[in-house]
């Protein structure tokens, strides 16, 4: 069964509702959008990450109410080297959205998202844990798998598989 | 006060570690602490070739190893684009439901051993006995079964599988009207569960809780039904849903969930279809072992699967399916090679162990235990 090609085009995606919100609220915020193997993603400028949140969390339309998950892609050597992954879903209208936030390797960190789910706090710790991203406003941004003194983001690109014990 | 609970005690289920800030017999504050079993498994992925990295999924959730096996093998098979043949896919289902109904069992015992019923722990491993016997018959392992392959499933059903599930399936309603016996009207039971470590629908929701943890708060969604995969439109089941958002709700979500899943594994028998249990895809699927031994394309295919694995086209997919503690993701990042880029496992428990400050604080310490164990939690799939 051959896969569609992804449709990477901006113009050809405006239809979308989600990008359709985003694109009226601020244009310059959307970097980018993507509708692969039946499902959309989005790219978002880290500075408007929180509000573009906010706006599909809130509008009665979309209303992506429930964040499934925050993870992280390391693209070492590549820069922007980090990826760091939003999944959102809507519970009324059982549709998903990805939603990326490109940051480059010299200071990551992007803002948190607890103050709008308060569920991201163990997703937002797994990802400062295992790539070392920082989330402005988390509540408690501690190492939550790692032990507390360990130095080093285990699951970058640069860190070795078996480790350095 | 500060007391320490685990991370080896009894009732945390697993390697759980959770600080507790009392006063008295209140909790002031209920701070959990992860981590005991971090294996680095995703990262692991990464170094693995594709159908390498199915065994690795089946100990993830190790009380629902198939449920693991299916959201990862669904989600290579999206980025691949394979169609999967009929009986594969039902196949899949019917060994989905058993796992939902041997990891329920488990719950089940688990959690009333907790509160103290402690006979209702032992009349349920005497139903996941049988359930695991069924699964050492068609696959060789009694948990970690890694049964289901990229683009169907590993092995044929033997002979006498079939008559075997139903006879089970047949015997199963009136070992659950046992169970329900022992508990549900029981009023010890009620006292420990009723109105004990409520959340409000809205708490679940922000706090990310899906599966019987959100719908014991009376929101209804199941993957299963909302979203389907591997044929589950084809069947006709009901999701309980229920409004009290205590632990008695969650406790009667799951035993009717055992009910429900039974009536699937049911419909899965009567309607099994006839047909090959793997994809048409020679680079991808293993060919069978006799084919490899007679024939030369074959066993040039099989060594090539084996020994380079199989370069999957460039592209990332995230696959949900409804295990049973709720949502679990796999999210797999592909670079056109044969071993993934990035696979993350959202696992349905991280979530939900994030409502437990909002379920108990303020509460006893006596109902730390009895929301601990409504959440339903496995530490193997927190941690990975």
């Amino acid at each position: 069964m051959a896969l569609a090609p992804a449709i990477t085009d901006l113009e050809r995606l405006k239809g979308h509702p989600a990008l359709a919100r985003l694109l009226a609220w601020n244009a310059s915020a959307v970097t980018g959008a993507k509708f692969d193997r039946d499902e959309m993603t989005i790219y978002i400028d880290r500075a408007n990450l929180r509000e573009a949140c906010a706006l599909l969390r809130d509008d009665a339309e979309c209303a992506f109410n429930f964040l499934s998950d925050v993870t992280c892609v390391d693209w070492y050597p590549a820069e922007p080297r980090f990826e760091v992954v939003y999944h959102l879903l809507s519970i009324p209208n059982k549709e998903r959205l990805r939603l990326k936030v490109r940051l480059d390797s010299a200071s990551p960190a992007v803002e948190s998202l607890t103050s709008l789910w308060p569920g991201a706090n163990y997703f937002e710790r797994e990802v400062f844990d295992l790539f070392g991203i920082r989330f402005t406003g988390h509540p408690y941004l501690r190492r939550l798998l790692m032990p507390e003194d360990w130095e080093g983001h285990p699951l970058r690109k640069d860190y070795p598989v078996e480790g350095y014990r | 006060m500060i007391l320490n609970m685990g991370p080896q005690h009894p009732s945390t289920h697993g390697v759980l570690r959770v600080l507790l800030e009392i006063d008295g017999e209140t909790i002031v504050r209920i701070m959990p602490d992860i981590g005991f079993l971090h294996t680095g498994i995703e990262k692991t992925c990464e170094a693995k070739f594709y159908q390498q990295v199915v065994p690795l999924t089946d100990r993830i959730d190790y009380l629902c190893p198939m449920t693991n096996n299916l959201a990862y093998v669904l989600a290579v098979e999206k980025l691949l684009g394979l169609e999967i043949p009929p009986k594969a896919q039902w196949m899949r289902v019917l060994m989905n439901e058993l796992t939902r109904i041997n990891s329920h069992l488990v719950w089940l015992g688990t959690h009333a051993m907790d509160i103290g019923a402690l006979t209702v722990f032992l009349y349920c491993f005497r139903e996941r006995e049988e359930v695991l016997k069924m699964f050492e018959m068609i696959s060789g392992q009694r948990m970690m079964t890694s049964y289901f392959r990229i683009g169907g499933l590993a092995l044929e059903p033997p002979l006498g599988f079939f008559e075997r599930v139903r006879e089970f399936a047949g015997r199963f309603p009136d070992k659950v009207d046992e169970y329900e016996n022992l508990l549900t009207g029981n009023p010890i039971w009620m006292m420990r569960t009723k109105g004990v470590a409520q959340l409000s629908a809205e708490d679940a929701i922000a706090l990310g809780a899906s599966g019987p943890t959100l719908r014991g708060s009376g929101v209804d969604i199941d993957l299963r039904r909302d979203m389907p995969y591997s044929g589950y439109e084809n069947f006709k089941f009901k999701v309980p849903v229920a409004q009290e958002c205590d632990v008695f709700a969650r406790y009667m979500c799951r035993v009717r969930e055992l009910r429900e899943s039974n009536e699937i594994v049911k419909q899965a028998l009567d309607g099994m279809p006839e047909g090959p249990i793997k994809a048409d895809a020679p680079g991808i699927v293993l060919p069978d072992r006799e084919k490899m031994k007679t024939q030369m394309e074959a066993l040039i295919y099989h060594f090539k699967i084996i020994t380079e694995g199989f370069a999957v086209p460039a592209g990332e997919v995230y696959q949900a399916v409804e295990s049973p503690r709720g949502e679990m993701g796999y999210y797999i990042v592909s670079d056109g090679t044969a071993k993934p880029y990035r696979v993350h496992m959202r696992a349905a428990c991280l979530a939900n162990l994030q409502t437990l400050p909002k379920m108990c604080e303020g509460k006893l310490i006596a109902d730390v235990v009895a929301a601990i164990g409504s959440i339903d939690i496995v530490l193997g799939e927190i941690d990975r």
